[in-house]
């Protein structure tokens, strides 16, 4: 194991961030934290990377027990949600600050910064201040910064979070066969599980402080431990007891085909695929995926009176995410997403 | 705005300052080559005036060091690790900006003056602090004390301690973080504060005079020097020496005006 | 000059942390430097003012010239304080507003009196102003020389406060009041001025607090008159007739102004930051 972290616990002030979490990075693997804002994922990164301190648990790197190391000793890559970059100095001069630290000698230090130059594709603008960079740029100037000095886990906290979209998946792709060239143990945090599941190899979801399951983007999507994780990795309709995937609606105009009923409220076409709002008997609002070759086979309009049946659903027996107040610890790497009513964290 | 409005508030703005300020140190120059270059020259290269610009560049090469570090550490100690004393230390160096230049030198005067509670015990070690250089020292520490801090303390809060985390993931220490990160990032705030810590020790009048008793030859700053020269009806001497002091201020001024477009940048 | 230290309260996460034992070394020497330097010298000041009892500090504040000398002290401040009030706003507002050749030089002149030592200011304000005055105007010597010093000294600060709340501030709130029906004088009075008050306060609390404590500027244009006797050179008449006692007692009395003073531009920047968005 690359990572692993027991037990960590942490708290500020009145906020307890993390409460009691655990979770094992395999060597060279690609993970992502995964969850909403105040899930304690960016805290946990920065306590795997010694910029904060636990209040209880450990982190273990490589096997070795690093909880009172502070980030300077743990040789540990991190890049920073708005680059953090050292703003006097140019490219060469940041790109270069670990070795310089380290006493490489000037001739090494020139060829390692123009590899990794080189390597982000940004050789060339050696000599330009960070100022001068697009912030696609600079990003890429921090990942060379932290991969300049070989750590052995590379940390990305919300790394695209400051870029525009079409940076932003530019730079998923990028970070994705980056990894597979380098296969340094990486992981970052986000709360777009889109960007989780496209670049990731394996998810921790997280929410209040708790993991509520780690596994693959299938595992996760496919079988959910518990609605929190259904419903943020993935989109979720609820039935009552039971959560449906939109795409798992089927719309039938046949009343013996379906179970429910439901008037069609709103069409949308978003491209390839059709949103179509639903109004069920009782008030509830749901919405099915449909292809547009299914829209206009059924020929669906507004007003209209449609028959649901629901694919597959889950149930969690009424489980409320993080019921009990520990935290799953699903090793990763394992296929045990499992069924939704087993794995629930209970 | 109205043409005339704009017109009127800018005569009234430009004619104030002209009549407050520029007009006066015009006049001064005016005056001191108002015979030619010699009089003033004489007077200021004279034994006194040359052993009073010299003490007053020692008490600016001695005070501004001091405080600089001082500013630097403390400034760093405020914004980084802020704890409960911290708005307490913030008060007392706020104090020499509201405290009259005579009631310091007062202060001074009494803590290391004969009857003082430091004066008899120094006198006995043989080292001399009122009438002397390191009265006169204390004296420019305490008046130019704040202004490094002030001009720090806002920039280190604006770099954000981001910078700092990422060198200490790279590897830095402390040390390193300190001066390779974080000093050439308020080095513009600093070198502010250091101009103006300069200015106000080059200055100093009211407390220097009460500590040092302005021993012509002796105790003697370049203000002093002024005062002295004025009672003795020595114009030229007086007006001389005030042309020295306006000069360096001018050049304070101009310091001034770069570094703060520098720190804004 | 913005007023005061103050520094937010920040939650200090990870950042430029020195060891734990460096940081209380380093509590330690600022403690240590800032008793050495003012702390101890302002309380040997408060020991003497009071080291023949109260009645006799009582009295020594109490003496007429004390009185004449704290009265002129304060009531000039006062005046001063009002005029650049008005006019530093006005010199701010054309700073900021206002556009003509030359304007980046006058801006930097405003920092003149903190540039120029003050015993220079008094020979300057003396020289144009004073009995040899080539524009005929003499106030050497009288109350209106002391109020022309202390107007030279504290010129910037109300300027340098109002400045920033003035580039800060946004132009539309003017323009919306503006397109509403307001004219000039009005959206001054009712939009522009209440946002500027806080950077007039700030000032005008620091102008004050110098001026209560001038000296060098006011010595030699004024002189040490019984009529323009401002404290800060009573106070050192007293120190060279021996009576220490005296100028330590009237010295508290400005010291303690001077408290109070910072405590007010503390509490107006809270207010103002209450504000600010």
């Amino acid at each position: 194991m690359a990572i692993s972290v027991e037990g960590a616990c942490k708290r500020f002030g009145d906020f307890q961030a993390l409460r009691e979490v655990s979770i094992e990075v395999p060597d060279g693997s690609l993970t992502a934290l995964l969850g909403p804002s105040g899930s304690g994922k960016s805290t946990l990164l920065r306590a795997i990377a010694g910029l904060e301190t636990l209040d209880s648990g450990r982190v273990m790197i490589r096997g070795d027990d690093v909880s009172t190391q502070p980030a300077q000793k743990r040789e540990v890559g991190f890049v920073f949600q708005h680059y953090a970059a050292f703003k006097h100095m140019t490219v060469f001069g940041n790109v270069a600050f670990g070795l310089k630290i380290r006493k490489w000698d000037k001739a090494d230090v020139e060829r390692r910064v123009h590899e990794l130059l080189d390597l982000v594709q940004l050789d060339g603008l050696a000599e330009r201040y960070p100022s001068q960079l697009s912030g696609g740029q600079r990003q890429r100037m921090a990942l060379a910064r932290a991969l300049a000095v070989q750590p052995k886990v590379l940390l990305l906290d919300e790394p695209f979070g400051a870029l525009d979209a079409k940076v932003r998946k530019d730079l998923r792709a990028w970070l994705r066969n980056l990894h597979d060239e380098m296969h340094v143990t990486t992981i970052f945090v986000t709360h777009d599980q889109e960007e989780a599941m496209d670049v990731a190899e394996q998810l921790v979801v997280m929410n209040d402080g708790r993991v509520e399951q780690s596994g693959s983007a299938a595992d996760l999507y496919d079988h959910p431990a518990n609605e929190f994780v259904m419903s943020f990795v993935g989109e979720v309709n609820r039935l009552g007891e039971h959560f449906v995937r939109p795409h798992d609606m089927t719309v039938s105009l046949d009343r013996d085909a379906g179970e429910e009923e439901a008037m069609v409220r709103r069409i949308v076409a978003l491209g390839f695929e059709v949103r179509v709002e639903l109004v069920l008997g009782d008030g509830t609002e749901v919405w099915a995926q449909l292809t547009r070759s299914e829209l206009q086979r059924l020929e669906l309009q507004e007003g209209q009176i449609v028959y649901l049946k629901p694919g597959q659903t889950k149930s969690f027996n009424g489980d409320v995410p993080s019921s009990d107040g520990r935290g799953a610890s699903t090793p990763l790497g394992s296929q045990d997403g499992g069924d939704a009513e087993v794995s629930a964290a209970v | 705005m109205r043409t005339e409005r704009r017109w009127g508030l800018r005569a009234l703005g430009l004619g104030y300052l002209l009549a407050l300020l520029l007009a006066p140190v015009a006049m001064i120059f005016y005056k001191t080559f108002e015979h030619g270059l010699a009089p003033p020259l004489e007077a200021i290269t004279s034994p006194d005036g040359l052993h009073a610009l010299k003490l007053t560049l020692l008490m600016v090469a001695i005070s501004v060091p001091l405080n600089t570090v001082f500013g630097v550490g403390c400034a760093l100690l405020l914004v980084r690790h802020r704890a409960r004393g911290s708005a307490l230390i913030d008060a007392v160096i706020n104090l020499p900006f509201a405290i009259s230049p005579v009631v310091i030198g007062l202060s001074l005067y009494l803590l290391y003056g004969t009857h003082g509670w430091f004066g008899p015990t120094l006198a006995e070690a043989g080292i001399k602090v009122l009438f002397s250089v390191p009265g006169m020292v204390l004296a420019s520490i305490f008046v130019s004390l704040p202004f490094v801090v002030r001009e720090t303390v806002p920039v280190l809060q604006e770099i954000g301690t981001e910078q700092e985390q990422a060198a200490s993931t790279l590897g830095a220490n402390a040390w390193q973080t300190f001066w390779r990160v974080t000093l050439p990032a308020i080095r513009w705030g600093v070198a502010y504060g250091v101009v103006l810590t300069t200015a106000r020790v080059l200055g100093e009048f009211g407390a220097v005079t009460i500590v040092s008793g302005s021993i012509s030859g002796q105790t003697q700053t370049l203000p002093l020097f002024v005062e002295k020269q004025f009672q003795n009806f020595n114009a030229p001497g007086a007006y001389g020496a005030s042309v020295v002091l306006a000069l360096l201020a001018l050049t304070t001024l101009l310091a001034m005006n770069v570094l703060k477009r520098k720190e804004d940048a | 000059m913005e007023a005061g230290v103050a520094t937010r309260a920040e939650a200090p996460r990870a950042g430029l942390r020195l060891p734990g034992v460096g940081a209380g070394l380093g509590r330690g020497a600022v403690v240590l430097y800032l008793s050495l330097i003012v702390l101890l010298p302002l309380a040997a000041l408060t020991s003497q003012a009071f080291e023949d009892g109260l009645s006799t500090f009582w009295q020594q504040v109490t003496s007429p010239q004390a009185v004449r000398s704290l009265e002129l002290t304060f009531v000039c401040s006062l005046i001063v304080v009002a005029i650049n009030a008005v006019f530093g706003t006005i010199i701010a507002w054309v700073l900021v507003r206002d556009d003509f050749r030359g304007k980046s030089a006058v801006n930097a002149v405003i920092d003149l009196p903190f540039a120029l030592p003050t015993i220079v200011a008094s020979l300057t304000l003396l020289t144009l102003y004073g009995n040899d005055s080539p524009v005929g105007i003499h106030l050497a010597f009288t109350r209106a020389a002391v109020v022309v010093a202390l107007l030279f000294v504290t010129l910037p600060f109300v300027v340098r406060a109002v400045q920033p709340l003035l580039i800060e501030m946004d132009r539309e709130m003017e323009e919306a009041a503006a397109s509403l029906g307001a004219g000039g004088l009005t959206v001054f009075r009712r939009i522009v001025f209440p946002n500027l008050l806080p950077g007039i306060a700030a000032g005008v609390a620091l102008a004050f607090a110098r001026a209560l404590g001038e000296f060098g500027s006011v010595l030699l244009f004024a002189g040490g008159l019984p009529q323009t006797l401002v404290a800060s050179v009573f106070i050192r008449q007293q120190i060279e007739s021996g009576n220490e006692t005296g100028a330590a007692a009237v010295s508290v009395v400005l010291l303690a102004a001077s408290l109070v003073m910072l405590a007010a531009i503390s509490l107006i920047q809270r207010w103002s930051t209450r504000h600010a968005h």
